[in-house]
């Protein structure tokens, strides 16, 4: 099965834009009319309430990443766009899945969730519902691992990312950029 | 200052220097139209909200400022869609304002409602719903800023009725005027880059100085940011040809020596043909227009690419460049010029480009544009009525067209010696655009003549603005180019269907175009032999009371040479059949 988290095609914009009306509209229309694709799209607001950020996650293949944020940022209302590198940037996406599980095994869907730190949030007759957050890989994993049970219904809610914090002490850095 | 939403808007609009706005009002923008009377801002009504729409353009392209049109909700809004996409296509700065129903109604399918916001969208640089009274003028502002700066185009503004109806309380507003700092601050995302960077400057003018064989591929962005006199300057100092795209005739007078007239589709051979062999194309305010490339991997292959324009996204985004700069195209340029005279004081010198020089000079003259006259007795050859109302005109007439064979033939044949006198709908390709363009730029400059060369196809989708001209004693003239049939759409089935002619005839008569035109108010006359021509044009040119049509009845075979087919490399250009096969 592809791993749409590990696929080179899908690039992560961290794009800042102004909490006004009708944003999130002129962001999607612009991804249709320039034949962009959206992978996966999360909305919030941010520690400052005059901006939300919006995460999406591309597919490159439909255009280059560069043409997509030269036009993103054409909007008025966007303010600032980072491109976050997986290997730089911590990425949480939530997941919740409704599994199959009679009697005979639902312990091993428990176990399997318990495996990857998750959590049993609802129980039916012969049905489980379960959360887990996380790295998107991660959800890749058991999701693919659930399947064999019968995934009755699964809602996943887009990734959020922020970059990592640097490692390097800022006056470490600055003495290297005098070097 | 207590004042009410209409009043704010208005005094907004005088505010940013509003001399002229179109419009036709309606329901939802009624409250809007009352204080119009005490204003000093003239009102042009139209007859149809299109017509406001491209006369806000005209009046743009010829005097650099913003153009204002105002329409109501509904029906107006949707209208003046064709407009706004065609000034954002071209790069057309342009403020319109649509009514819109009161604001506790909307999303209830209300009497003229439409989503005016959400149909706009794409079609505009930028577009806003004001919510209540008191952000009328920072928004009236902003929209000013939007459409001006950057790359221009057009902002719409949409006004719910009870914001701006004295009868309703919010309506009421405290009067102020933002400044540019307000300005600023309340559009934190828009920052355009102006200013070049000073390395790839100097890049570009090391790949001057080596180039073999250089070409200016000057494009309407010259103009928007009134950078012809630098493009002069830049060619001369470095002698480079120059080739102007059809959003940029003008930019470079054609009578100069080292203009090479226009490229692309129906281009000049030596425009072309010269792209196509260069080694370094400096592109300036132009976008790689697929009608200027061609086939693209067939275009200037062996070109390097220097790419200046103030919109990023146009770097990159059809060629890669190997210099992009980013910046507006007058700025860039005089920091080239300057970054060349450095190089040059420093002791560089310009490869010797002799044998370019000749070979240019030997496609210029082996295929210059051509035509074949008329016999008498035969109709009239329409490059032969452009040359002659052209001969008839000083430099600084403005000429402009409507959309297929007269608009080429136009930017071809007209000699354009001045920068602002052309006027044509070029991304988009909108028919009709002539009539009101013209009638908006003699709105603009009514100290010019302003001819519209029209297609009769055209003249029949926006004439009835003649009577907007007539009735406001704009008099502009229009030589409608009457061969009878849609003629390019005609050309390319003679060309590539085989002569198959489907839905293209429209008759040469029918209109009568000559009393159409007196319907309307205007001086009629119909040219039929080339002995009339002169005299027709004359007798226009002394009319300044009232609009003049002339219906010059046109040859329904004759074709736009040279001719690039579609999907083609720019190498297979077709001369005109007088010159035999176009040689390489």
């Amino acid at each position: 099965m592809a791993l749409p988290g590990a696929d080179a095609r899908h690039h992560t914009l961290v794009v800042l834009v102004e909490n006004k009306a009708g944003v999130l509209a002129r962001v999607s229309s612009l991804f249709a009319r320039r034949g962009f694709n959206i992978f996966s799209l999360a909305v919030a607001p941010t520690e400052d309430d005059r901006f939300s950020r919006i995460t999406i996650v591309v597919d490159v293949q439909s255009a280059p990443l560069e043409q997509i944020t030269k036009q993103l940022f054409k909007l008025v209302n966007v303010v600032k766009i980072s491109e976050l590198d997986p290997r730089d940037s911590v990425e949480r996406e939530l997941m919740l899945a409704t599994v199959r599980a009679s009697a005979q095994n639902r312990t091993s869907v428990i176990e399997l969730v318990n495996l990857f730190d998750g959590r049993v949030v609802d129980v039916g007759h012969d049905e489980l519902t379960v959360s887990l957050d996380g790295d998107p890989e991660r959800l890749d994993d058991l999701e693919g691992l659930l399947r064999p049970y019968g995934i009755v219904e699964l809602q996943r809610t887009g990734r959020v990312a922020l970059p990592k914090l640097e490692r390097t002490a800022p006056a470490l850095r600055a003495v290297r950029r005098g070097a | 200052m207590k004042m009410n939403g209409g009043q704010a808007l208005m005094k907004a609009l005088e505010m940013e220097g509003v001399d002229v706005m179109f419009g036709l009002p309606g329901g939802a923008i009624l409250p809007v139209y009352d204080p119009i009377i005490d204003s000093p801002i003239r009102h042009i009504l139209v007859r149809h909200e299109q017509g406001a729409g491209h006369m806000a353009e005209g009046y743009a392209h010829a005097t650099g400022r913003p153009g204002v049109c105002m329409v109501t909700s509904g029906p107006g809004a949707t209208n003046v869609v064709t407009p706004l996409c065609d000034a954002f296509m071209d790069s057309v700065p342009v403020v319109c304002i649509t009514g819109q129903v009161p604001f506790g109604s909307i999303g209830t399918d209300a009497f003229q409602e439409c989503d005016t916001i959400g149909i706009t969208r794409s079609v505009t640089k930028h577009n806003e719903l004001i919510t209540q009274a008191q952000d009328i003028p920072l928004m009236v502002r902003q929209a000013f800023h939007l459409a001006s700066t950057g790359r221009p185009g057009p902002v719409l503004l949409d006004i719910p009725k009870d914001i701006v109806d004295p009868q309703n309380p919010r309506s009421q507003m405290e009067w102020y005027w933002p400044s540019d700092r307000d300005v600023a601050v309340s559009l934190p995302g828009y920052r355009p880059t102006t200013k070049g960077h000073s390395k790839m400057i100097r890049q570009a003018a090391e790949l001057i100085l080596q180039a073999h064989r250089p070409v200016i591929y000057a494009g309407g962005g010259i103009l928007k940011a009134r950078a012809a006199e630098a493009l002069r300057e830049l060619a001369e100092l470095t002698d480079v040809h120059v080739v102007t795209t059809l959003m940029a005739r003008g930019a470079f007078p054609d009578d100069h020596p080292l203009c090479l007239g226009m490229p692309g589709m129906h281009g000049t051979y030596t425009a072309v043909t010269a792209m196509q062999r260069s080694d370094l194309l400096i592109a300036l305010g132009s976008r790689f227009d697929d009608r200027v490339t061609g086939k693209l991997d067939g275009f200037a292959r062996g070109a390097k690419i220097i790419h200046v324009d103030i919109d990023p996204a146009e770097l990159g985004k059809v060629r890669r460049p190997d210099v992009p700069i980013v910046g507006d195209c007058r700025l860039v340029i005089e920091e080239l010029v300057q970054a060349v005279r450095e190089l040059l004081a420093g002791g560089a010198a310009f490869h010797d480009r002799s044998a370019w020089r000749s070979t240019i000079a030997g496609w210029k003259e082996k295929h210059p544009l051509a035509y074949t006259q008329s016999e008498p007795g035969e109709a009239l050859k329409p490059q032969y009525v452009i040359e002659r109302i052209r001969a008839a005109n000083t430099d600084d007439t403005i000429v402009a067209s409507g959309v297929g064979q007269h608009q080429m033939w136009t930017s071809q044949h007209w000699t354009f010696n001045e920068p602002y006198t052309w006027i044509n709908s070029g991304g988009l390709g909108t028919m009709g655009f002539a009539v009101p363009a013209a009638i908006g730029a003699k709105a603009g400059r009514p100290d010019r003549t302003v001819w519209a060369i029209d297609g009769d196809g055209c003249f029949q989708m926006t004439a009835q603005e003649l009577v907007t001209a007539t009735a406001e004693r704009i008099p502009i003239k229009v030589a409608i180019l009457n061969n009878a049939y849609l003629g390019m759409v005609r050309q390319w089935q003679e060309m590539f269907y085989d002569e198959r002619y489907s839905e293209v005839y429209l008759s040469p008569d029918l209109p009568d175009y000559k009393l159409w035109a007196e319907a309307m108010g205007c001086v009629g006359m119909r040219v039929e032999s080339p002995d009339e021509v002169d005299a027709a044009i004359q007798k226009a040119n002394e009319i300044d009371d009232r609009p003049v049509v002339i219906d010059f009845r046109t040859d329904s075979n004759e074709k736009v040479y040279p001719m690039v087919p579609a999907g083609k490399s720019n190498d297979e250009i077709i001369v005109d059949p007088s010159q035999g096969e176009g040689g390489h």
